[in-house]
Formats: C-alpha cells, structure tokens, sequence
C-alpha cells in the first residue's frame, strides 16, 4: 500500500519537476535577453558614433583624432603614472599592515578594517572639499604648486585603493600559513625585511595583481578628485572632451572600457574568478 | 643568556628549537602599521575632520548647531530629495533586477559559460563610471543618440514626448548600468550559499517550487538582499563623476551641490557648505553600518 502510493506520487511528481525546470529555463533566458540587451545597447551605439569620424564613411578616424589631440596623450601618460605611483605607495602600505595585523597585532584588526573602509563611506566629493580646505592654505600649504598637487592626489589615490587592496592582500595572507612562513624564513636567520620581500610578496602575487588591477581600473579614469585639484589628467580631460568635440568623446569611451575589460579580464585570469571586483563612483 | 628567553612567556611560547628572534620591544610590534594609520589620518581621516569641526564652528567664535539648522534651506532640502530619489530607485530596481539575474545564471539553469561571463562583465560594468558611462548614454539615448534616432525612423519622437537624458529618469538609467552589476556580484555568492538539501526536503515534505521560495529560500536571502540594495544606496547616494559628466554639474544633487560649493560658494554660506558635505557623510555611514549588520546576520545562514 504504501509503496504504491510512494510509486504513484514520484510518478507524478517527475514531470512535474521537469516542466518547472523548463519553465526556470525559460525565464532565465527571458531575462538573460533582455539584461544583454540594455547592457550592450550603449556601448554597440557608442561603437558605431566611433567609426564615424567621416562624413558618410565608417572608419577609425575618431579614433585617430583622439591620439593626434596634442593634450590626449599627456594626460592618458600622466593618469598611468599617478596610477602606479599608487599602487607601489598602497602596496608598501598595506602589505606591511596586513601582514603585521595577521601575525602580530591580531587586536588590532577591527580598526584596520573600519579605516580601509573609510573611502566608502566618505564620497569622493567630500574628501576632496576636506582636502582643499585642510591643504590649501598655510601651515599645511600642500596644493600650492601643480606639482605637489600632483603628490597629493596619488596619496589620495593609494587610500582610496586601501579597501580593494587590503581586502586581496588579507584574501592572500589567508591563503597561506604566515606563521610557518615567517618562523621558516627567521629559522634560516632572514630578518624583516627579507622576509616580507622574498617569502610574503612572492606568495601573494596573485593578491597583488588583482589588488593593483583594480587600483589601475579604479583611478586611471577617476574625475572628481583630479578635477576640483585643477590636475591635467585623463577623467577632467575626458569631461572637457564630451563638451568640445563630436566623435572624439565616442573613441574614448571604447578607450576607457577597453581598458577596464582588460584590468578585469587579467584579475578572472589569474584569480580563476575568485577576485574581488568592484569599486566607487 | 638561556634564562632572558625563558623569562618571556611569550617568547617560550613560539620559540622554535632556540632560534634568535628579533627583539620584540613595544615600539617594534607598532611599527609595522604607523605608516598606515599615518597615511589614513592625512589623507581620509583629518579631510573630514576638518569639514566637521568648519560644519560646527561659529563665525562668532565657539561651537554652533546653527549650520545643520540651515539644512532646512530650499536648495540644500531640493538637492538632497532628489539624491535620495534617484538613490532609493536605481537601489530598489538595481536590487530586483540584478537579483533575477543572479538568480538566471546560477539556478536559473542557464549554460555554465553565462555565468562566467556576466561575473566578468558585471565586474567591467560596475567599474565603467564617470565620463565613459556618461558619453555612452548619450550616444545611445542623447538627442542625437542612436536609439533616438532609431526610434524617430517609427516615428516616436523621444524628445518631444517628454524624455530627458538629463532628468530624474535619464539619470536613473544611466546609474543601472553600475548598479545591477553591483547587485549581481555581490548576491550571487549568497545565491550559492543556498544549499540543495533545503531544497530537497522542502520538496520531499510537498512543498511548491512557490512554497519553496516564500518560506525557505526568500527568507534565507533577505537580509542579503536588502543588505545590498543598501550598498547599492550608498553608492549611488555618493556618486558624483557620472553625474557631472552627464549634466555639466548642474543638475540639483547633493554631490553636485559640494561641488558647486567648492568652486564658489554658492549657497553664500560656508559653514552650510560644510553641514551639507557632513551630512552625507552621515547618510552613508548610517547606510553602510546597516549593511555590515545585515551581511553578518546572512552568514549565519548561507556560509
């Protein structure tokens, strides 16, 4: 009797199951659809204003006008130096922090953690009105020249980077036993330096690049900052290109995606998908 | 010499076979991380100090809440309203849309090669702000844009019939572009954290693939779900860059609004300038506080 009644319900409930897998299926697609198309519609648009840079004919000449702009190229060379002055300042910041923080000073996680996540909680607009009002004037002059304006902003950059770089670096340091490490390394009479330089960096590669690859994706085109500290770089330059030009603004879009595709490309490279991959606005 | 290591407890501890250690003095185990709060205090934490103590400092001399009181000023009111507008919608849809798609990709039982790809995109696409975005939408849905030119062809005059890039709505669609990826990398880890044996003993017990989702998964899910549409709030609450490449700056927002107060005072009143930047600030601390409680209460369930 019962297992009858078992037979009979499983019977029933098999194709039951089969068609709300395909109904699942079904939806899924409708949505799937739908999402590509809203995201790839305005970048497809943008391509196509892109190859339009002649009259009736489609081509690369937008894109060739953008690179010929005597200011383009200084800017997209000045954004890739702050970008890395960046990083290298983050990473000899945080790799020093976490590590400390993992081995020695445990108790003080908590409040490394709540000051990486400062940046998300104060808007870039309102860090860079504290910074000119705190900087602009004696006696901690620091925007008076282009130049040490320039400083500042890759020091605002590398702190800004602080929570995705602190977040890989930790993700790394996890990975790995630290103490094992360290005690190996001490063993074999390395001191600190040693160390963090040849035992920690080498096993956090990953981490690293990841860290930095968003670092570069976030800050290369970033306009708020730059822009109220008066800097020549790529994000205010962008924004005086989409009031002053008609095709070229359309290449430098592509530009820009393109390369933040391939910082997050390398990052699911590397990390097999497992990096952390978000930033502000 | 044997004795000064043994005298430590700590040093016993995790001494291996005699090995020297460096000497561990107070000063020794700080320095490690005086570089970071060092560089934290300049470049984040007095920028905003500074702001606070402004907010609150008196033309006359000594501490006044008078600032915050002018908060209730026409512009200020006007420009935040429509931040927290604009914020609340692209985080309620941004939520529920990047949610059905985390959800497509992962139980939806799209093909595996979807998923890794819209993880990818959604990790380009919630870093494709500011200028970029901007220029995009308005070659799409600009005056000039294609899909304005598109529609014209049928005759629908997009323009005409009310639509704006550079409005409420325009705005709204331009910040989806960062947000539903945003949602969707953050929810899908929690979409996998729903384990299958809770699946399977709901449908074991009876229950409906409906009864399923309204008792079992949805209430799993829900502090991650609003826990994210939070940081989808903070996020756009904060965004300043994509806003001012679309409008030129002048569209009212309370980012918008800081930034017009840091090129000339604007509101003819420093210290309201200063009350206005501290109060988002505020908004986003709140925001993010709530999501760091909401997220806690979610592993307990899906890790």
């Amino acid at each position: 009797m019962t297992l009858s009644s078992n037979s009979a319900s499983s019977v029933v409930k098999a194709p039951e199951k089969k068609s709300s897998l395909k109904a699942n299926q079904f939806w899924a697609r409708v949505i799937f659809s739908i999402s590509v198309l809203y995201f790839l519609i305005p970048l497809v648009a943008t391509f196509y204003w892109s190859l339009r840079g002649k009259k009736d004919v489609l081509g690369f000449e937008a894109y060739k006008k953008l690179f010929a702009d005597t200011n383009f190229l200084p800017a997209f060379s000045e954004s890739i130096v702050n970008a890395i002055a960046a990083i290298f300042l983050s990473l000899l910041i945080i790799v020093p922090t976490a590590y400390w923080v993992t081995l020695r000073l445990p108790k003080l996680r908590p409040v490394v953690e709540f000051i990486t996540l400062l940046p998300f909680v104060i808007p870039a607009i309102v860090l860079v009105f504290g910074l000119i009002r705190l900087y602009s004037r004696p006696p901690l002059l620091w925007t008076a020249t282009y130049d040490s304006s320039r400083v500042l902003l890759v020091c605002v950059y590398a702190a800004l980077s602080f929570p995705y770089m602190f977040r890989s670096v930790d993700n790394g340091l996890r990975a790995i036993d630290v103490r094992a490490l360290t005690e190996a390394a001490q063993s074999l009479g390395a001191n600190w330096v040693t160390i963090l330089l040849r035992v920690i960096f080498p096993n956090l590669r990953t981490a690293l690049l990841s860290g930095a690859l968003l670092t570069f994706a976030i800050v290369i085109g970033e306009l708020t900052i730059a822009l109220y500290m008066a800097q020549h770089t790529l994000g205010p330059y962008m924004a005086d290109l989409t009031r002053s030009k008609v095709y070229e603004p359309s290449a430098m879009a592509i530009v820009s995606f393109a390369i933040t595709w391939a910082a997050m490309g390398i990052i699911q490279l590397v990390t097999g998908g497992q990096g952390q991959t978000t930033g502000g606005h | 010499m044997k004795s000064s290591i043994n005298t430590d407890p700590k040093l016993t501890n995790t001494t291996v076979g005699g090995v020297k250690r460096p000497p561990q003095f107070q000063i020794g185990h700080w320095f490690g991380v005086i570089p970071f709060f060092v560089f934290s205090g300049l470049f984040l934490i007095a920028p905003t100090v500074v702001l606070a103590y402004r907010s609150l400092e008196s033309p006359a001399g000594g501490l006044t809440l008078e600032f915050y009181g002018d908060l209730l000023n026409e512009t200020v009111i006007s420009a935040y309203v429509m931040s927290i507008r604009i914020s609340l919608t692209t985080a309620i849809l941004g939520g529920i849309i990047g949610f059905l798609i985390a959800w497509a990709v992962s139980i939806g039982g799209l093909p595996r090669p979807f998923r890794s790809i819209t993880t990818t995109f959604s990790g380009v696409a919630s870093n494709f702000a500011g200028v970029p975005l901007a220029s995009a939408f308005v070659f799409t849905l600009g005056r000039v844009g294609a899909i304005t030119a598109l529609l014209k062809l049928f005759g629908v005059e997009l323009y005409k019939s009310g639509f704006s890039l550079y409005s409420f709505l325009g705005l709204t669609l331009v910040y989806l572009y960062f947000q539903i990826p945003l949602m969707v990398l953050v929810i899908l880890p929690a979409l996998d954290g729903l384990k299958r044996d809770w699946r399977e003993a709901a449908e074991n017990l009876g229950a409906t693939p409906y009864q399923y989702w309204r008792h079992v998964a949805l209430p799993v899910l829900t502090p991650s779900i609003l826990g994210t549409m939070i940081l989808l709030f903070g996020n756009s609450f904060g965004a300043h860059a994509t806003a001012y490449a679309l409008t030129g700056g002048l569209f009212t927002l309370a980012t918008l609004l800081i930034g017009q107060q840091i090129s000339g005072d604007v509101l003819h009143n420093p210290g309201l300038g200063y009350a206005v930047a501290m109060g988002m600030v505020i908004v986003m601390a709140v925001s993010i506080f709530i999501y760091s409680i909401l997220q806690r209460r979610s592993e307990r369930w899906l890790r």
